[in-house]
Parts: C-alpha cells; sequence; structure tokens
C-alpha cells in the first residue's frame, strides 16, 4: 500500500515510441568480451524500450523528433578525419587553461590537438578508452554496469551501446591535480548528419582533488547529434569542481547526462553555462551515496530565437547528513524555450538532509517561454528542504530607477539583465575558465559587465538574442 | 522521541467516529457496467432523452480510454465490473416537507452532526443530503426560491430546469477530460444543483452532504453551480461513509461556471473513511473539479480540508477565461495511516490581468504519502497575469512522505509566477519554546500544526472551520514527535 520502497517516480523507463532505425554496435576484436556484452545489453534494451516522448514525465517539453530525423549511423573509426584538416589548434578556444587538454572530435580524441599529460602528479592518468582498457582493473566494467536494471531513457542506453572513445580521468587516493583538466568536445562536419556519443569518466580516490572543464563547440555544418554522458565517482572526502560549457552551432542538437556518485563527506561543484544547439538538453543525475557529502550545482541557460533547452536535475540523497544546493537560471528570448526539471529526492532514512533548490527566469520576449518543475520528493522526517521558482520579466520598477536617473532604456536592460546572469557567472571562479564563460555567454548575446559597468568589449543586445557562435570566438 | 514513536502506533487505530453504517432499505443496480446499467439508471430517473445519449456517449468514450498510471499514489487494480453504479435509498419520492424524510436517513444524519430537521432553527445553512447515489433532502428550498436561488439535487433540476443544466452541463469537465469525469459522465446518479441569478447575493451558505452508506456501490454524485453576473455564492461540501473492508470508489465531478463580477466560494471538509490500521478498507476518492471564471472580474475560490480517504486524488482548478479574474487555492490535506493524498490545483490564466493564489499544506504522518501536484500555465493571452504559490509539508514521524510536483508553463513576459515551498518536521525550537512554558507535547504539536494551517482554515466559513480543526487533532492523535 505505501509507496515507501518506490525509487524515484521520474526515472521511470519509458513506454517510448517505436525506434523505427536499428541502433549499430560497433564491432571492435579487441574490446574485451566484457564490454561487448554490455554494448549488446544496452543495445537490446533501446529496441526493446524506445525513444521517450512527451508522454512521459521527464521528456514533457522535449520533442525528440528533430533527433530522431538524424539517421542513428555508428561514425566509423577515423571519421574525425574528414574535418581535421580544417581544424587546428588555433580554432580551439584560448587561452588554454593551463593543465592538461584532451581534444575530442566527432566522438574520438585526436592526439595532434590534444596536451595529455601535462601538469599532471605521478600516478594521475588520463586516457583514451582503448588505453584504459589495456590496463583495465574492473572499475571502467563498472562503469557500464551502472544501469544493468535498465535506463532512464534510451540516449543514456545509447550511449553505452555506441559509444565510440572514452576520455577516462584516474586520481588515486591523494592525488592533488592544481591545473584544470580540460575536454573539448567538437563535432565536425561530417559527410552526413551523425551521432557522437562521447563518454567521459572520471574516477576520484578518497581524498583527491581536481578541476574539470568540459567545452562543447561544433563548425557550421549539417546537423549533428551529441549525447554525452560524463560519470563522475568520488571516493571519500573527495573534491571534484566541475563545468561545463556548452556553445555548439545552432544546426547542432546537444544531450549530455552527468551521472555523479558521492562518497562520504565528497564535493561535487558542478557549474553549467548552456547557451548553444538547436536543443539543448542537459541531465544531471546526482547520487548522494555516503554520509555528509555536498553537491552544488548551478546553471545558466542562455536560450534565444529558435533554441529549446531542458535541463532534468535529479539529486538523490541517499544517505544522512548530506547537503544539496541547486541553482540554476535562464534568459530566454525570440520565441526560445527554456526548462528546468528539478527533482529532489530524499530516501527513508537520510535524516539531517539540508537541501535547497531554486530556479529562475527572465523572458525577455512577447514568443518566449519558459516550463519549470522544481520537484520534492521526501521520505525522512528531519530533513530541512526548500525549493523556489519565479518566472518573470526585468522588474518594472528596477527599470524606472534606472531610467529615472537618466539611463536610456536599453542599457538599463543590459545592466538588469547581466545582473540577472551574473549571480551565476561569479562562480565560474575570476581566472581563464571565467573569462571562458564571459566569452560564450557574450557570443549568445548577453552583455557581460565588468566590476565597473563597462560591457566586455562587444555590444550586442542582450534582449535580441542575437549572436554569433561558432568555433573562432 | 521514543515515547512519540509508541504513540505513533496509536494513530493508527484511532477511532473513526462516522464509521457506522445505517440498515437503510435500498434499492440497487445490477453489479457490473454496461450500456444496459446506464439506460436503467437513466430510466429510474426518468431522464430526457439528450442526457441518456450525452451518458452513452461518455461510457464509449471511457471504454476507449486506459486508466491513468502517472499519478503518486498506487493501489490494486480496481475492478469496475465489480461496483454497484446505482444504489438509493427506497422511499425516496418527492418530498414537500422534512416531516417526510425517511426517519432512518433524518436518524443518520443526526447522528452524523447534520440535523436535517433542525437545520432551519440552529445553522440557517441550505443542506442537501446525498445518501449512495441519490439527494434525499434538501432544506431551506422556499426561501432560497425567493431570493431566486436554485438550489436543488441534480435529479430535480433535470426535471425541472432542464434548460440550465442541458446548457452548463459538461462546458467545464467535458466527458472526455479524463478517465474518471467520463466515468462519471455514463453513470452519475445525483448531487447538487445551484442556480444564483444575476446581481443575486445568496442569502445563506449552501452546503451539500455525502454519505456513502451502502456495500459494494461506488458513488458518483455530479454537482453545478452557476453564478450569473455579479452573482455571489458560498458552497460547502462534507462527505463520510462506513467503515468497509472493501475499497469503495467516489469519482464526482463538480463545476463551476462564474459569469462577470460572479463570486463562488466552494469550500470542502472531506472525512471519507480512511481505511483501518493496516490499510485495509477506505474510498479511493478521485475527484475532477475545476471551475471557469468565464466573465470578467470573477472570482471562484476552492478551499479544502481533505482529512479522510484511503487514496485522495484531485485537483480542484480554475480556467481563468475572463480578464481580471482570480483564483485560489486554499488546501490542507492529512495523510496519516496508511492513507495518499496527491493533492493540488491547476490554475490556467487565459484573460488579461487574471491572478491566483495558491497555498497548500499537507502534514503527513505515520505511513502516510503525501503529494502536492500544481499546475500553473499562463497562455500567451495572458498579459499582465500573476501567480503566487506556496506550499509547505509538515513530516510527523520517520515513515511517512512529503512530496511536491509543481508544474509552471509561462508564455508571456508580463506575467509573473512565484513558487516557494518547504519541507520539515515540526520545529525542535518551537517544541521545546512551548515546552518550556509546561504545554504538554502533544498539546504544542497540536498547536504548532494548527498555526501551521491557519492560513488555510482562515478561509473556511466558521462552521466548517471548527469541524477542520477538530478533524486535524482527531487525526493527528498520538502523532506527535
Amino acid at each position: 500500500m505505501t509507496a515507501m520502497a518506490r525509487p524515484a517516480t521520474a526515472r521511470r523507463p519509458p513506454s517510448g515510441a517505436a525506434v523505427g532505425m536499428a541502433v549499430q554496435v560497433p564491432e571492435r576484436a579487441s574490446e574485451p568480451g566484457w564490454l561487448k556484452a554490455a554494448r549488446q545489453r544496452a543495445a537490446t534494451w533501446v529496441d526493446a524500450h524506445g525513444f521517450p516522448t512527451t508522454k512521459h514525465e521527464d521528456w514533457r517539453y522535449t520533442k525528440l523528433d528533430a533527433v530522431l530525423a538524424v539517421p542513428l549511423a555508428a561514425p566509423p573509426e577515423g571519421a574525425a578525419e574528414d574535418g581535421q584538416a580544417s581544424l587546428s589548434s588555433g580554432d580551439l578556444p584560448a587561452p588554454h587553461l593551463g593543465g592538461s587538454r584532451v581534444v575530442v572530435v566527432n566522438g574520438w580524441i585526436v592526439p595532434e590537438l590534444s596536451a595529455i599529460g601535462v601538469a599532471l602528479p605521478g600516478g594521475v592518468r588520463v586516457e583514451s578508452l582503448a588505453s584504459a582498457l589495456q590496463a583495465d582493473d574492473g572499475r571502467l566494467e563498472q562503469s557500464w554496469a551502472r544501469h544493468v536494471g535498465g535506463y532512464p531513457h534510451a540516449l543514456r542506453a545509447l550511449n553505452d551501446a555506441a559509444v565510440c572513445d572514452a576520455v577516462v580521468i584516474d586520481l588515486p587516493p591523494g592525488a592533488v591535480v592544481e591545473d584544470p583538466i580540460e575536454v573539448v568536445f567538437v563535432s565536425l562536419p561530417a559527410s552526413e548528419a551523425s551521432w557522437w556519443h562521447p563518454r567521459l569518466v572520471v574516477v576520484a580516490g578518497a581524498g583527491s582533488s581536481a578541476t574539470l572543464v568540459e567545452t562543447y563547440l561544433s563548425v557550421p555544418g549539417g546537423p549533428s547529434v551529441t549525447n554525452a554522458v560524463t560519470q563522475v565517482h568520488l571516493g571519500a572526502g573527495a573534491q571534484l569542481a566541475h563545468y561545463v560549457l556548452q556553445g555548439e552551432r545552432r544546426d547542432s542538437l546537444h544531450f549530455s547526462s552527468l551521472e555523479a556518485r558521492l562518497g562520504p563527506a565528497s564535493r561535487l561543484s558542478s557549474r553549467l553555462l548552456a547557451t548553444g544547439g538547436r536543443i539543448g538538453r542537459h541531465e544531471v543525475d546526482v547520487v548522494l551515496a555516503g554520509e555528509g557529502a555536498d553537491v552544488e550545482l548551478d546553471g545558466l541557460f542562455l536560450v534565444g530565437a529558435g533554441q529549446h533547452h531542458d535541463n532534468p536535475v535529479l539529486v538523490d540523497h541517499a544517505a544522512p547528513g548530506c547537503t544539496s544546493r541547486q541553482l540554476y537560471k535562464g534568459v530566454v528570448s525570440g520565441d526560445g524555450h527554456g526548462v528546468f526539471n528539478g527533482h529532489l529526492v530524499v530516501r527513508p532514512g537520510a535524516d539531517g538532509t539540508d537541501a535547497a533548490q531554486v530556479n529562475k527566469n527572465l523572458l525577455l520576449s512577447e514568443q518566449a517561454e519558459v516550463d519549470t518543475r522544481p520537484r520534492l520528493e521526501i521520505n525522512a522526517d528531519d530533513v530541512a528542504c526548500s525549493h523556489g521558482a519565479a518566472v518573470g520579466q526585468l522588474d518594472p520598477d528596477a527599470l524606472f530607477y534606472l531610467r529615472a536617473r537618466g539611463v536610456p532604456e536599453r542599457e538599463a536592460r543590459v545592466v538588469l539583465v547581466s545582473g540577472f546572469a551574473h549571480e551565476i557567472l561569479e562562480r565560474f571562479g575570476s581566472g581563464a575558465i571565467r573569462q571562458r564563460a564571459e566569452e560564450l555567454a557574450t557570443a549568445a548575446g548577453l552583455i557581460v559587465l565588468d566590476e565597473d559597468g563597462h560591457p566586455g568589449g562587444i555590444a550586442t543586445c542582450a534582449a535580441t538574442g542575437s549572436r554569433r557562435g561558432g568555433l573562432s570566438q | 522521541m521514543s515515547a512519540a514513536r509508541a504513540e505513533l502506533a496509536d494513530l493508527a487505530g484511532r477511532e473513526y467516529a462516522y464509521g457506522f453504517s445505517t440498515d437503510l432499505d435500498t434499492d440497487f443496480a445490477p453489479r457490473g457496467l454496461s450500456e444496459d446499467v446506464i439506460r436503467l439508471i437513466s430510466a429510474k430517473k426518468g431522464e430526457p432523452d439528450w442526457l441518456l445519449d450525452w451518458r452513452l456517449g461518455a461510457y464509449r468514450h471511457w471504454c476507449t480510454l486506459a486508466e491513468p498510471t502517472w499519478q503518486n499514489v498506487t493501489h490494486p487494480p480496481i475492478d469496475y465490473d465489480d461496483i454497484i453504479y446505482y444504489a438509493a435509498p427506497k422511499k425516496n419520492a418527492a418530498l414537500s416537507s422534512m416531516d417526510e424524510v425517511d426517519p432512518e436517513v433524518r436518524a443518520m444524519f443526526d447522528k452524523l452532526g447534520i440535523s436535517l430537521a433542525e437545520q432551519e432553527r440552529l445553522s440557517g445553512v441550505a443542506v442537501d443530503a446525498v445518501v449512495d447515489s441519490v439527494s434525499v433532502a434538501t432544506t431551506f428550498q422556499a426561501r432560497l426560491a425567493e431570493a431566486g436561488v436554485i438550489f436543488c439535487s441534480f435529479s430535480q433540476a433535470v426535471r425541472d430546469h432542464p434548460d440550465l443544466v442541458r446548457a452548463y452541463l459538461g462546458s467545464v469537465v467535458p466527458y472526455r477530460d479524463n478517465f474518471f469525469a467520463a466515468l462519471n459522465s455514463a453513470v452519475f446518479t445525483d448531487g447538487s444543483f445551484c442556480y444564483v441569478p444575476e446581481g443575486v447575493v445568496c442569502p445563506m451558505e449552501l452546503s451539500t452532504y455525502f454519505r456513502i452508506n451502502a456495500a459494494g456501490t461506488g458513488q458518483f454524485e455530479r454537482t453545478l453551480i452557476v453564478a450569473e453576473r455579479g452573482a455571489r455564492v458560498s458552497y460547502l461540501e462534507g462527505c463520510t461513509a462506513p467503515m468497509r473492508d472493501e475499497h469503495q470508489l467516489h469519482a464526482a465531478v463538480v463545476e463551476l461556471v462564474a459569469l462577470d463580477d460572479a463570486t463562488i466560494k466552494y469550500s470542502t471538509v472531506q472525512n471519507w473513511y480512511p481505511g483501518d490500521a493496516e490499510g485495509n478498507g477506505g474510498v479511493y476518492n478521485f475527484v475532477t473539479k475545476r471551475g471557469r471564471a468565464a466573465g470578467a472580474r470573477s472570482k471562484i475560490s476552492w478551499t479544502q480540508v481533505e482529512t479522510g480517504s484511503a487514496i485522495t486524488w484531485k485537483y480542484p482548478g480554475v480556467v481563468l477565461q475572463g480578464d481580471g479574474s482570480v483564483g485560489e487555492f486554499y488546501s490542507v490535506a492529512v495523510s496519516a495511516g496508511h492513507q495518499q493524498a496527491d493533492t493540488g490545483t491547476k490554475m490556467i490564466h487565459i484573460g488579461k490581468d487574471t491572478k491566483s493564489t495558491i497555498v497548500s499544506k499537507a502534514i503527513s504522518t505515520g505511513h502516510g504519502q503525501n503529494t502536492y501536484r500544481g499546475l500553473v500555465k499562463m497562455l500567451r493571452s495572458a498579459t499582465g497575469a500573476r501567480n503566487h504559490t506556496r506550499c509547505d509539508s509538515l513530516l510527523i514521524g520517520p515513515d511517512c512522505g512529503a512530496h511536491t510536483f509543481p508544474y509552471v508553463e509561462v508564455k508571456h513576459p508580463t506575467c509573473q509566477v512565484e513558487h516557494e515551498a518547504t519541507t520539515s518536521k515540526v520545529s525542535d525550537d518551537q517544541l521545546f519554546y512551548a515546552r518550556q512554558r509546561g504545554i504538554p507535547e502533544e498539546e504544542a504539536t497540536s498547536m504548532i500544526v494548527n498555526g501551521f494551517c491557519r492560513e488555510v482554515f482562515r478561509e473556511l466559513p466558521m462552521e466548517f472551520a471548527v469541524e477542520a480543526q477538530r478533524l486535524l487533532s482527531v487525526s493527528l492523535e498520538g502523532a506527535v514527535g
């Protein structure tokens, strides 16, 4: 009768649309048996369950039609080489963040463009899937085994089935990596529209600490689907500062999932700046599995004309004494559509949980739309949980205040929008990562003001949603 | 704390004061659902053809539907062919005065504290009493008629005011709305009808008292309230049922229509039988309630206190169609024992400058599961619309759950929507403060819980506010911690 044992309702497997196309599992003789079996298992799951539709609660606001129109071809090994000639390290975002850089083009690591192993202390490994499989100690197998009981939806399963390459980062216990480890995912136009399934696996041993930056970019061309999965396992007391900068071109379709499992007293901060793609969906699944773990999730999504961004964020308090904070902000202009789909679960026995979930959205045009769904699911009584959501336009009183002091309307709007976004942007620190975030935000039409209220050099109007985008920012 | 845990066990054993059943001579339809049963119900009630056709249309549509599964409650599958869709206490020929009401029915209502005979002298509230499927008595009709207000059973309205019923029936909740609305439209047997003409302020509170009495029956009533331009009406609804081992289905439909400048206030104190300590028996309260604030500056306000039912699953909503119309939803939902509640509201803003307020207070204790689910939707036409939502949950005991699933959909930049919610247990500091001043723990908890619900209780008409507070304290008896 009671629903106590029920897991988070939001991740019920969908009874979805027919796949309509066969999932191709890459055949690679060099891969170990367990990986072949895992790929097959995932492909079978997709065939059996199909893709989610808007009837599925978690996909209520995101249609996959445009995505499923792209043929599910498995990118051949070396597909990246086609367009690689046109790409040089000068096209990649500058400045280099100073640490290790891995460049993944169309799902494959390109060593020529990367600087793997720079500024890494002893024992820390950053490597490709093939290389990690050679030294495999069973940890990668666990990574593929996480959804044995069923996937939350077909896209995650698809990544398991069809992943081409993976970036595997291994931090031994106690390792401290000072400089950010950077992974740049680039979509190049291929001869035909394709799906890429990049994968990033971070295993952080007890007491280790690192900074990880993911940047997603694309070169104009045909539509492509990026279906990325990032997995993070934090051991006891490990700390990871994680940043995602998503700025693909407007013809791209972007899906990414962060799956994090936090051990006792570990700490994860994950910050997202999302501006790119026709469709962008940035899933976050965090399980607070060890006592006293702490997670901070921040997101800023700048959604302009013709864009759709969905942010499903699931925080699962499975252990006592954990803390979680979420702050997601959306700025939506043109006929853009922004979605926040937060879900906070407190399991029975997770006493002492302290959780807060906040989503605020700014609508800048008549055609813009925001849907927000901040959900709480609480099965323990000794908790303090709160959530809040707000949707509105720029505060007319604040606009009036500025105009009464002689600030022209357009500038006043810029000040207010910039101030709204600033709360998230300032969480990108003060160095090169912040600079890159501000550049991306600027390219998306947001005028980022500096401390003195001066725009950072580029004058586009925040309200028009006009943007330059692309690689050469 | 351990003493409190022990007391938690007592909670399950609390008495449901309305659990008696009355031996009424009852007229039943055969068990199960088919077109024949619907024809039988319609014939028994002497309905016109258009209504039978409407019922059959609803039934045929229902046959094409699958029962929804998205709700955050669990129950064994319902066998729709094992329900008696029509049960009526016999001797319900037209009554000309209260004295003609079956003495057993009157005794039952007396026992419930709703004295039909004494209504006039004591409370000044007009009551329509519905037992199982049919309305057995409506008080105060004459005085209401003087003011031009029509307040009668649904069957009588079909007979005496067919044009009004036909114009508004299904206009807010069409039978295609959802699974249970379709079922209700096919088999509804009675309910209340109220029509307040232009400019009339209804001279007294109107009230319907629902009672499931017979075993193996479902209750499917329909309430329709229409307030013409400038009219005002306040309507109360109360519900109880006997204790039975099997689950009983209650799938009602309530439709409200408010034209220009009209105000409808609809209050519910729902105390259906919640089931026993192990979660056996109890009423499934799956109700569709919706108001259409059709006119400019019209106002519809829902207030509900949900303490009963094994499962409560309903979203009284308002479609804010008229410019400047106002929707309100105030709710206290208590889930004790093995009760489950998935309730909230829907505010659909269509007109300009429409405003809605949502205040939801959920209290979970024992193994109770309480879900607030609410939709605030602002269409592109709803310029300047505003909503404020506040939903708080209180957890008492380690085995209960409180969930909040708000949906906010905004399509115009001038709309302003705010949603806030908190979930916590009864604050140790507050308890300590009260106990330090010599107030026993149970009393202190009750005081804190009452304070938590105050915002909603003060929206209730006075008679109901008292009843609601009493119900709350009964529900929470022994639940302190």
